[in-house]
């Protein structure tokens, strides 16, 4: 009986307490840096993008809803011809994140991706682009990767030593 | 006096709009105990909820299962608002607003709270359905066995006015209330009434957790809506039934009029059941008849015979 009264005088006492609720559409959550939200393709520190378009997110995607077709500009650089993401059936997993070899698919802390149209949850390239280096500022590619392309030679790229001639005697 | 229809709607007006002023107010309290804001985007203080709750209500698709029985289905519902706003008719609003002055007052009241326990019979019985009969059979054991020692908690009030009228039983109250000779018997009577509402903790006919909603899982709709506000009218008549016969009815100080006292009151008893609902835990309905034959049944008795016995030693001095 006493704890009873006991439990009552204590809920009682809730009315003096802090609110939870955060009175959403005015003031926000904080939302972690790591929350994983509305998926976006970053560029590098040069403001270009840095899909390589290999495919490791539509592979890692556990419900397909990525899709996007990789070519190739002239000086050998890769990027996707087409990237288009389907919001309406991604389960914000973040697999893609953690496939992409090059940084370039990160999940982002936004959620207010609510749409009327069902059609309009299909994310082509130029909605999922943003002009942002994202979680990993400073980070290129290119200037790291052995590949040569524009500007760039065998032996150029950061921590590259140049290529050996194999056919000299020289030591 | 006042002309008595006026009375009777005023009363229907006032009722009827608590019982779905308790929907908002309900929700806001808990949410108040439980560090949320409850209801607060619709109008001021959220309080067109109300509103929007009822709209949702009548809206709803009003369904009758093929398999129920369709008379009794329709007529359950209907029974329990009847009965509980038959309850008020004996209720002292004030000195003289009530609707009926009966002499019977109180054996009025505990017929009618009887009768609502057929709403919950004839509705878990129509419904013909498993999880509804089992509520069912659950709530009329409950009300009856609680009912028992509600009227016998209430005798106690009885003895030491001297009247089954609840006018002169307030009346009787000018020098103390009843809630000084009569604690156990209003702490029986509180119980009881909690179980005679159905409502938390003793909400073991509806047990949403046991019995998906008790002996309403099949309404819908407005007849469901007319189970809700049955509840809350319940909760209303409860609060209002405990001020008069123990907290003095319409009596306090001059500063504010009777009927505003007795308005407080009420409001105050109904702040406890919502506060109830907040904090207590369902007890097993084997518990519960155990708790009401074995311990509040002796001790209602006791209490009307020790009050009995003393109100005699003290008109035989």
């Amino acid at each position: 009986m006493f704890s009873l009264l006991r439990s009552m005088w204590l809920v009682f006492l809730h009315m003096f307490h802090k609110r939870d609720t955060y009175q959403y559409p005015e003031q926000k959550a904080p939302l972690p840096a790591r929350w994983r939200g509305r998926i976006a393709l970053t560029r590098d520190p040069d403001g270009d993008e840095r899909c390589v378009g290999c495919y490791l997110c539509a592979a890692a995607c556990p419900v397909d809803c990525i899709s996007l077709q990789a070519t190739e500009d002239e000086h050998g650089r890769r990027y996707p011809e087409f990237f288009r993401i389907n919001f309406s059936r991604c389960i914000f997993c973040g697999f893609c994140e953690e496939a992409c070899p090059t940084y370039a698919i990160q999940l982002l802390p936004d959620f207010e991706m609510a749409e009327y149209d069902r059609q309009n949850l299909v994310y082509e390239k130029h909605d999922l682009l943003i002009p942002s280096q994202g979680k990993y500022p400073g980070y290129n590619y290119y200037k790291i990767a052995g590949l040569a392309i524009k500007n760039k030679d065998k032996g150029e790229a950061e921590q590259e030593e140049p290529p050996v001639d194999i056919k000299s005697l020289l030591p | 006096m006042i002309n008595a229809w006026w009375i009777i709607g005023g009363v229907l007006f006032v009722l009827l709009n608590t019982a779905a002023g308790l929907i908002w107010l309900e929700r806001r309290m808990l949410a108040l105990w439980q560090d949320r804001y409850g209801p607060n985007r619709a109008g001021p203080f959220g309080l067109f909820i109300v509103l929007a709750d009822t709209l949702k209500l009548f809206f709803k698709e009003d369904w009758i299962p093929p398999f129920a029985d369709k008379v009794v289905f329709v007529f359950a519902p209907a029974v329990v608002v009847a009965s509980v706003l038959m309850s008020f008719v004996i209720v002292p609003f004030a000195p003289n607003i009530v609707v009926a002055d009966l002499n019977i007052g109180i054996l009025f009241f505990l017929a009618m709270s009887s009768l609502g326990v057929y709403s919950i019979v004839l509705g878990g019985w129509a419904s013909n359905n498993k999880y509804a009969l089992l509520g069912a059979m659950r709530g009329a054991s409950q009300m009856i066995s609680y009912e028992v020692f509600m009227g016998l908690a209430l005798m106690g009030v009885v003895v030491l006015s001297g009247s089954f009228n609840l006018r002169e039983i307030v009346e009787a109250q000018r020098t103390v209330w009843f809630i000084v000779p009569q604690l156990l018997g209003f702490l029986i009577f509180m119980v009881a009434g909690i179980a005679e509402t159905h409502r938390l903790p003793f909400d073991i006919p509806e047990a949403e957790s046991e019995l998906v909603a008790g002996f309403h899982s099949e309404y819908s709709g407005m007849k469901f809506g007319m189970f809700f506000i049955g509840e809350y009218l319940g909760v209303t008549l409860i609060s209002a039934m405990v001020v008069t016969l123990y907290f003095g009815g319409w009596l306090g100080p001059a500063f504010l009029p009777p009927v505003v006292w007795f308005a407080v009151k009420t409001f105050a008893f109904i702040s406890l059941f919502i506060l109830l609902r907040a904090s207590m835990p369902r007890p097993r309905y084997d518990q519960l008849m155990e708790y009401g034959w074995k311990v509040l049944f002796p001790l209602s008795l006791l209490n009307l015979w020790v009050t009995a016995a003393i109100k005699l030693w003290l008109v035989s001095k």
